[in-house]
């Protein structure tokens, strides 16, 4: 991607060099010059709101760190504010992981589901018709999604629940031993997955369209039937595409805050049973104690913040390193 | 226009009417200050007149009490165009955080300041101390939605042992002890609580601490720390899983559970059970120990009362302001606006919008207090 064939002595020379300068003679004119100050700046300023934050986070964290009487990472209660203090992210953590896990599991497959139709299936017009309306959705703001998953959503989900707990009971994941079926984390992780998914099939709509059409009319001319294709040419092309959107949901899906707050019965306890009232997340508990949180308090939801930060960070390099690793035997498709 | 000049005008008399009184108490048959009673009448009926001042304050804090202080505000500016009242609802601890940091005329917070906050306040305060003044009043109410019981009584035991999750059927023989003749369902029971962090929790943990010690062994605070139960943000949020889920209870404040339609148990602190209602609460917190000394009205709420006809699960909200000093028109408009605050016509606005207003003696003292307030 991104190389143009025709100008291969220059390129040989300066491959980072915008090859159209080359064509126009003279070496470095005033716009040229200013565009990549200007283009450099920006990537700069990136990286230092990136320390910026990193460092606010840290130096705003650090009274909490020394006030905690409690481990910081296994203690599953939030009272910063009283003496002693006692707060850990272990609840959260685990929430976070957990609602934005049920949330990739049903979004990235509907996700990739709504792309390929989009690109390979649909007629024309009518793809393009889906590929639109379902990027509206992210064009609804999250508390909309929140009051819609507190107050639609939510009543409809009682089946569910009573559904899997009676047939797939056995598995502690499914299992509901409260009798209730609201404020869960399935509920949120619903909820997450919708907000998710526009995202998610965007991009990998996006990338699908990037499939060299030889790679599929090659595979159609082999008499491969449409899912051949799509596994045998497509697939294959556009799988760092396909994990990059998913990353990106994913770091959406964590980062959520008023409509997990607003879903959550944010309870502090580290339970797997998906359908039963309870789970928080780092967002949505910065969220409901950033307003009434005393110095201390506010110090630990910046310390809780330091590691959503972090996870967040780690979530987007594995996915550029997945990314870089897979770049190099699929053709250099990203 | 022609309200903006009455405004000057009523500013004018009332220059004349602020020499002759504090905050004229009975300025009735003062001339200039019954111009101003008429000019500035909007807002203002009953006890004396507006003492308008002119700028601009800025206040922030508790969110709890941000209704209140709206109604005010704009009741003010309408009696007295040239001031303005902007009151951020952030939070109570943001608020007396941004006191203590004089970005703010006077904090709105749901406690007291702590000992810790009221040297910093002090402090900034520099002329004179920080004091914590009770203008707003509230009621907790346990609302429920159980079909079929049109009313229901709680003792403390029994509120608390709903909340912790130890009486957990509404046909429980304790919950039928206490109301003869209801027939309560054979149905579990479904409590909510408060998700955020909230002096209303605060007030309702306190409560279940001072009077049912034995059941409710959970640490107090802003913040939920008892096991089960589910949460939902905010005292909306609260009013809405309690009417949308049969068979459920949950505390929140008195005017959420009106607006949202919500039946409230009568508590029985062992005088026989009282409905939760403005003046019930008012009760209470009218017989309220100050116990912050000088003009720093810091109270002690019997949450145990057993007078009659006073519902004890109350809380109090303070402002907090310096009593000297600062900049002389801030400091002016404080005045003028607690005064207003504190005024028969400030706090029968209460009652209207779901607080409880305060009464009696201790008003008497909280005016006391503001009358002292100079620049």
């Amino acid at each position: 991607m991104g190389t143009t064939p025709r100008l291969d002595p220059a390129l040989a020379t300066s491959p980072d060099e915008d090859a159209s300068r080359q064509v126009l003679g003279p070496a470095e004119r005033r716009g040229d010059q200013v565009f990549r100050a200007v283009s450099r700046g920006a990537a700069q300023l990136i990286l230092l709101l990136l320390a910026a934050i990193a460092l606010f986070l840290v130096w705003r964290a650090f009274p909490a760190f020394q006030a905690n009487t409690a481990s910081f990472l296994t203690t599953t209660a939030w009272f910063p504010d009283q003496d002693p203090p006692v707060f850990g992210i272990a609840a959260l953590a685990f929430g976070t992981v957990l609602t934005a896990a049920v949330a990739m599991v049903l979004a990235v497959p509907v996700g990739y589901g709504i792309a390929l139709f989009t690109v390979f299936y649909a007629d024309r017009r009518v793809g393009a018709a889906a590929g639109f309306i379902t990027d509206l959705l992210a064009a609804v703001p999250s508390i909309v999604f929140g009051l819609w998953g507190l107050a639609v959503l939510q009543p409809h989900l009682g089946g569910l629940g009573q559904w899997l707990n009676t047939y797939l009971g056995a598995i502690p994941l499914f299992r509901n031993d409260s009798g209730l079926y609201t404020k869960s984390i399935l509920v949120a992780g619903i909820v997450l997955a919708i907000m998710v998914l526009p995202t998610v099939s965007a991009l990998s709509r996006e990338v699908f369209v990037r499939v060299p059409a030889t790679h599929v009319e090659a595979a159609l001319a082999l008499g491969a039937t449409r899912w051949e294709m799509v596994r045998a040419s497509v697939l294959p092309f556009a799988r760092p595409g396909m994990v990059s959107a998913a990353m990106l949901g994913l770091g959406r899906a964590l980062g959520e805050t008023i409509a997990v707050a607003l879903v959550l019965s944010a309870a502090f306890d580290v339970s797997w049973q998906l359908s039963e009232p309870g789970g928080n997340t780092f967002a949505a508990n910065i969220a409901l104690k950033w307003n009434e949180a005393g110095p201390i308090g506010l110090s630990a939801l910046i310390a809780s913040g330091l590691v959503l930060f972090a996870l967040t960070l780690a979530v987007n390099v594995t996915a550029r390193a997945i990314l870089a690793r897979r770049a190099r035997f699929s053709g250099g498709a990203a | 226009m022609a309200n903006h000049r009455t405004g000057r005008l009523a500013a004018i008399a009332l220059a004349g009417a602020l020499v002759a009184t504090g905050c004229g108490a009975d300025a009735g048959s003062d001339p200039a200050g019954a111009v101003s009673t008429e000019t500035a009448q909007s807002g203002t009926s009953g006890r004396g007149q507006l003492d308008c001042a002119t700028g601009a304050l800025t206040a922030s804090g508790s969110s709890a009490q941000a209704n209140a202080i709206a109604a005010w505000a704009n009741a003010y500016q309408g009696a007295c165009p040239d001031a303005t009242i902007d009151y951020q609802p952030n939070g109570s601890g943001a608020g007396v955080q941004d006191f203590i940091n004089a970005q703010t005329a006077f904090a709105g917070s749901d406690s007291a300041l702590s000992s810790a906050e009221k040297a910093e306040a002090d402090a900034r305060c520099a002329a004179g101390p920080a004091i914590d003044l009770p203008v707003v009043g509230g009621a907790v109410v346990a609302a429920y939605r159980v079909d079929g019981v049109e009313s229901l009584v709680l003792t403390p035991q029994l509120l608390a042992g709903i909340f912790a999750d130890a009486v957990t059927r509404w046909n429980a023989p304790e919950i039928a002890a206490a109301n003869p003749g209801v027939a309560l369902p054979d149905a579990p029971i479904v409590h909510f609580h408060r998700s955020d962090s909230s002096g209303t929790t605060d007030n309702f943990t306190k409560y279940l601490s001072a009077t049912a010690a034995d059941a409710w062994t959970f640490p107090g605070g802003k913040d939920w720390s008892a096991p089960g139960g589910q949460g939902a943000k905010g005292s909306d949020g609260v009013a809405n899983a309690v009417a949308s889920t049969p068979n459920s209870i949950g505390y929140l404040e008195l005017s959420y559970a009106r607006s949202a339609g919500l039946r409230s148990a009568a508590i029985d602190n062992g005088a026989g059970p009282v409905e939760a209602t403005s003046a019930s609460a008012a009760r209470t917190i009218s017989q309220a120990e100050v116990v912050g000394s000088g003009h720093d009205l810091v109270l002690s709420l019997d949450y145990a009362t057993k007078a009659p006809g006073a519902y004890p699960l109350v809380l109090v909200t303070y402002e907090i302001a310096c009593e000297r000093g600062g900049d002389p028109e801030t400091a002016q408009l404080t005045k003028s606006f607690l005064s207003y605050v504190v005024s028969d016509a400030g706090q029968s606005v209460l009652e209207e919008i779901g607080y409880v207003p305060v009464e009696g003696a201790l008003l008497d003292k909280v005016r006391a207090a503001v009358d002292a307030m100079s620049v």
